[in-house]
């Protein structure tokens, strides 16, 4: 036993020497450990070393903080003055406290986490597909789209898979393509706040938008009612003359108060019937859809509605953006970097199981033993098996990535009609499907051993209408009309 | 030779024959809570009640974590009167009921699972999707 654990650590190191491509060693040999967030597959940004997450778009979300900083600096500089000394000092205050609360609600919707989706791991992936396969049995035909049912509360709900993100998406989650990741209780993508808005961020969007609407409302009116106070005094022109900043103010406190009020107006709906705002512009649960249609979420009441959105728990983010890489196991590298899949097939597995497939690989003499039990039984389970016939698959091919069809259709699902405000979260509503794809073996994503042994070539090649890149923003067109296309027909 | 398995021995030494994954249960929600459906990749490793006992516990846990109470309504309205700073200094209830389910598992792993070669992996570190388990080789077979 001692000899074949000298032996067996031997080779351990022999192989991690031979294993190192000139692609894996920049991971194995970079000292300073990375974090997670560095290799992070979404679309979105990170600042201060990934404590501050973002959407790749933030332009929007400046003009958002310039427009509140400059309205209220001016109301600040050049009205509270005279409020304070006509009225009561209590004015300023009160703004004070208001604008802190609207910018520390501001900066933290955009800056946390809305709720993402970790993408699956190879292993997972993998299981699932064959799950999938299993159930849709024959080969030959390009099957539906892939969904599952599951009952809720006595409504059906449909469980959409995710192309991109390899899950099956848990209900009210949606894919945000901007984003690219898949959202946890999605409610839209706000380019004003920078950031989607889902199951993490929704109360604190929801608390920013009510105390603008105070804000907005109240600087209005006190710039209004300082105008007006003044101009008793010294004439209407005069007082305009006097402080053209408030005349400023009042265009953007006017123009500003309709959609913010509006929109504040409409998530308190939302909360009170416990909605996104996806499920609401779709009609998932509205009545008009069938007489026995209901929202199988909401609590029945309006209280435990908002009690529950606003001060329920807050669950901590899914991704672990800080975490350390493991230096032994590289993660799954990013899509776009043009990495061949097979090179970062070891990843996900954390310890040193992971070296082992090319263990076996190396040493014909020592192949890894199935439990007889494991393979007599589960013959699709053994595919799993890091066993020695498997093995040769991956070191053969190396992925060709630009001529093999993505296995990752990207869809851009669930976005939002502008909804009647001029604050335009504008979107144009597709309901994406997905198409299927079959996955050749080079492109599935796991290590080697994972892949069937039995029949990968025969249901492998039926990749009509596929394309690559899911990233690129003619896909995301491409998918769009196909939507529409799709829509049609369903 | 050794016919039960250290955690560390498992993790270093053998090699891994399959994954089992534990999907979400969704029937009541979006509530996270785990199928029990015993998988029979498990059957000869592990004892149904056991195994249900562990994901049935898991799946308290977890609602406990979630649950709407006093002290979830509490929290939430004092972090919101704070301006969410609070949250600097204290951690919240969810995240200490994870820390919970962390030790659980943990212990779950080295009292029940490894001995079996069996390995449970924190559904956290996998998004809160699966409850990953890992089915080892079982070295006293090729000994």
């Amino acid at each position: 036993m001692h000899l074949g654990e000298s032996t067996r650590e031997c080779e351990y190191s022999q192989i991690s020497t031979r294993s190192s491509t000139p692609m894996e060693t920049p991971y194995k040999k970079k000292t300073p450990k990375k974090r997670k967030w560095e290799t992070f597959p979404g679309r979105n940004r990170f600042y201060c070393d990934g404590r501050i997450m973002m959407a790749k778009q933030t332009g929007v979300f400046y003009l958002t903080l310039v427009l509140i900083l400059v309205t209220c600096g001016l109301f600040f500089t050049f009205d509270c003055w005279f409020l304070a000394e006509q009225l009561t000092p209590i004015i300023p205050v009160i703004g004070a406290v208001l604008f802190l609360f609207v910018i520390g609600t501001l900066l933290r919707t955009s800056f946390s986490d809305p709720g993402v989706l970790p993408r699956a791991t190879p292993d997972e992936a993998a299981d699932l597909e064959r799950q999938i396969d299993v159930a849709n049995g024959s080969t030959g035909y390009r099957p539906p789209p892939r969904t599952k049912e599951v009952v809720i509360n006595g409504q059906t709900v449909k469980l959409k898979y995710c192309f991109t993100c390899k899950i099956f998406r848990p209900p009210r989650a949606s894919h945000c393509s901007l984003c690219d990741n898949c959202v946890e209780r999605f409610d839209h993508h706000c380019p004003w706040v920078g950031n989607c808005v889902g199951k993490r961020n929704y109360r604190f969007f929801y608390m920013f938008i009510l105390s603008l609407s105070f804000l907005t409302v109240f600087i209005f009116a006190f710039v209004i009612t300082h105008i007006i106070l003044n101009s008793q005094r010294i004439g209407f022109l005069s007082a305009l003359k006097d402080s053209p900043a408030s005349v400023l103010e009042v265009v953007v406190c006017f123009f500003s108060v309709w959609s913010i009020v509006g929109l504040s107006g409409f998530h308190t709906y939302l909360i009170s019937s416990n909605q996104t705002t996806n499920e609401d512009i779709k009609g998932s649960w509205s009545s008009k859809r069938s007489k026995d249609n209901y929202n199988p979420y909401s609590y029945g009441n309006i209280f435990t509605n908002c009690c529950a959105a606003l001060c329920g728990p807050l669950p901590p983010s899914l991704i672990d953006r800080r975490g350390f890489i493991q230096s032994d196991a590289p993660q799954l590298a990013p899509p776009t970097n043009g990495l061949p899949m097979y090179g970062s097939t070891q990843s996900q597995q954390s310890h040193k199981v992971a070296t082992t497939p090319l263990l076996q690989q190396q040493q014909s003499s020592e192949p890894v033993i199935l439990s007889p039990e494991n393979g007599a039984s589960l013959p699709g389970r053994a595919s799993l098996a890091l066993g020695g016939p498997c093995t040769s698959l991956p070191l053969g091919q190396p992925t060709p990535p630009a001529s093999t069809p993505s296995l990752s259709c990207h869809e851009a699902t669930d976005l939002l009609p502008i909804h009647g405000h001029p604050h335009n979260h504008s979107h144009p509503l597709q309901e994406q499907l997905a198409h299927h794809h079959f996955l050749t073996p080079e492109e599935v994503p796991s290590p080697p051993g994972m892949l069937h042994c039995g029949s990968p070539l025969g249901h492998s090649h039926t990749m009509q209408g596929s394309f690559y890149n899911p990233a690129s923003q003619d896909s995301l067109h491409e998918d769009s009309v196909r939507g529409l296309v799709k829509l049609s027909s369903v | 030779m050794a016919e039960t398995h250290s955690l560390q021995d498992l993790r270093h030494q053998a090699a891994v024959i399959a994954k089992v994954f534990i999907q979400r249960d969704y029937t009541n929600g979006t509530l996270c809570q785990f199928q029990t459906k015993f998988p029979s990749e498990l059957e000869t490793k592990i004892d149904k009640q056991q195994f249900e006992e562990t994901v049935r516990t898991l799946n308290n846990l977890y609602a406990e974590a979630e649950k709407l109470g006093s002290q979830s309504y509490v929290e939430g309205c004092l972090a919101c009167l704070t301006a969410y700073t609070i949250f600097l200094c204290m951690e919240t209830h969810y995240e200490k009921v994870l820390k919970k389910i962390a030790k659980y598992i943990q212990e779950q792993n080295d009292k029940v699972y490894a001995p079996r070669g069996l390995l449970l992996t924190d559904p956290l570190e996998r998004g809160l999707r699966v409850i990953e388990i890992t089915i080892f080789e079982d070295r006293s077979l090729t000994q």
